[in-house]
């Protein structure tokens, strides 16, 4: 580890905040389709003072949008800490890791290292795949050249990038006990944190937590729940049939229908809370990430109502 | 073996265009086995071709002949006295048949009727499904036997990712998840070991033409 940022490995807000204990949460916000920087803004207006970091996704779905290091620097540029999003569809190794010094060079202190969505999914389906290499491989290339200060290569990198290693873990895909020992690869690969796909089946999100803690992995990585507040029965079903590797049960469908006509959204953003609520109180988990999606001016309703206001300021 | 498909019909004819004279060779091997560019598949072809050109009003003359093997010099040598009769050859070989026809006779243009996919095995009768991507680093020794480069969409190295779905691949229900397979096979031999070890970045060996040369063996004109 690095001694050259006061014992921190990058220095990043949400490194600080979590080393110092506090419960981190996260946002999420997508680039726009386009070149309107105002829409980066005007998105990031809703988030600042009310996250610790915001995930800058990488043309997520496989849909082209703005470079996600870009739209990093415009938070940056707007007093906001991004979470600069790779995925490993669409570099080599060479891609990424020229893009990984041009992020730090401009600021950027956070990374999620992704496989990303299969090309078919997006808006270029005929395209080629490059996974030139995986996401445990990026995270341990991340990791090298932080504290190794050198290339996947070998070579030397003058000034190497010190980032806050982060990954993703899908605690609900099959197989499922597979899935605790692929987060013990990505720690032992060096991850730093960690957020989770969307919980809604909490009772299959403890049971992994509880295998987490049981391995130690808990201590090792910081754990980010990762929250997506359902704003309609409709988005609810759809997450359920539709999304690869998402877990919804029925239950919850059936409470949102409750809720009654115009209450639904709601209803959503209170079960959210109650979930907040628990993860604060779990042990293992360290943080929310809270992924509203293209919901982003509700963020301060829910981080008032889930009570995580105000954000710390650690220096 | 080797899998191809035939081109579109339209294709075949369009690359056509212009040649009064065609011979189309054949392959007796892979290509024949999968039902795409054997003896059958040749007549097959010059019957479409002769009828859709005399529609036309452009007759074209076509002659056929399948050779053992389109990748060994040996049988095309059989076609040594009969190409110079011809305006252009079809090949109905796969790739590196179609390639080595067209290395033998380079004054004469060489088209090729079908599209190679791959390494495949022969589920039934002409049902092949890809086995194999030729990476020249073969992992099947600790993946169960499972091809993850071949089998899963985003060819990982430390799979599954988090798009399983009931044991497919988010890419397609008809597709099961390679890693899935894996560690179900691993687990059922008691090796899930194998791959609790993080895969480092390949070596791509496929980045390049490659050249085999076997162990003893030299390339005839380095022999003395």
């Amino acid at each position: 580890m690095s001694t050259e940022q006061n014992g921190y490995k990058s220095g990043s807000n949400l490194e600080k905040v979590l080393r110092a204990g506090h419960f981190a949460f996260t946002g999420e916000l997508g680039p726009p389709r386009g070149t309107t920087v105002k829409e980066v803004t005007e998105k990031a207006s809703h988030l600042k003072g009310m996250v610790d970091a915001v995930n800058i996704t990488d043309n997520q779905t496989a849909v082209v949008r703005m470079a996600s290091w870009a739209a990093s620097f415009i938070l940056v540029q707007e007093g906001l800490e991004p979470n600069f999003q790779m995925v490993c569809r669409d570099r080599n190794r060479l891609a990424m890791q020229a893009d990984i010094l041009g992020a730090y060079a401009l600021g950027i202190r956070n990374m999620l290292c992704l496989s990303g969505d299969h090309q078919q999914f997006g808006d270029h389906p005929q395209a080629k795949g490059v996974f030139d290499i995986d996401s445990m491989q990026l995270i341990g290339m991340v990791k090298r050249m932080r504290d190794e200060g050198q290339f996947l290569g070998g070579a030397e990198i003058e000034d190497p990038p010190k980032i806050f290693i982060g990954a993703a873990a899908n605690p609900f895909a099959e197989p499922y006990e597979w899935r605790v020992h692929r987060l013990a690869k990505k720690i032992e690969a060096g991850v730093d944190f960690i957020q989770t796909q969307c919980i809604y089946n909490m009772e299959r999100f403890r049971t992994w937590v509880k295998q987490a803690n049981d391995m130690g992995l808990s201590e090792k990585a910081y754990i980010l729940a990762g929250v997506t507040p359902m704003k309609s029965v409709g988005m609810a079903k759809y997450m359920q049939s539709k999304v690869p590797g998402m877990d919804v049960p029925e239950d919850l469908i059936k409470r949102l229908q409750g809720a009654g006509k115009g209450k639904v959204a709601e209803e959503g953003i209170k079960i959210a809370c109650e979930q907040i609520e628990e993860f604060k109180e779990m042990q293992g988990v360290a943080g929310v990430h809270l992924m509203a999606i293209e919901w982003e001016h509700k963020v301060p309703q829910i981080a008032e109502q889930a009570g995580v206001l105000p954000r710390p300021e650690v220096d | 073996m080797i899998v191809a498909k035939r081109k579109p019909f339209e294709e075949i004819k369009d690359m056509l265009k212009g040649y009064k004279k065609v011979l189309n060779v054949g392959c007796g091997t892979c290509v024949s086995v999968c039902l795409a560019g054997g003896e059958k598949e040749v007549a097959v072809l010059n019957a479409e071709i002769d009828m859709a050109r005399k529609l036309d009003n452009d007759p074209i003359e076509l002659g056929a002949y399948t050779v053992e093997r389109q990748c060994d010099r040996e049988y095309l040598a059989e076609l040594d006295d009969m190409v110079k009769d011809y305006d252009a050859l079809i090949s109905m070989a796969c790739g590196v048949g179609i390639q080595f026809l067209a290395e033998r006779f380079p004054e004469t243009p060489v088209l090729p009727a079908v599209d190679t996919s791959g390494l495949a095995v022969n589920q039934a009768v002409g049902w092949y499904e890809e086995r194999c991507r030729s990476c020249q680093s073969c992992v099947l020794g600790w993946t169960g036997g499972i091809c993850p480069v071949t089998m899963c969409a985003k060819g990982l190295y430390n799979g599954p990712c988090g798009g399983t779905n009931q044991g497919k691949c988010e890419i397609s229900q008809d597709q099961p998840c390679a890693w899935y397979l894996i560690h179900e096979r691993l687990s059922a031999q008691d090796r899930l070991d194998n791959i609790k070890r993080i895969k480092a970045p390949s070596t791509w060996c496929d980045q390049v033409p490659r050249t085999l040369i076997q162990p003893g063996y030299k390339k005839p004109e380095e022999e003395e």
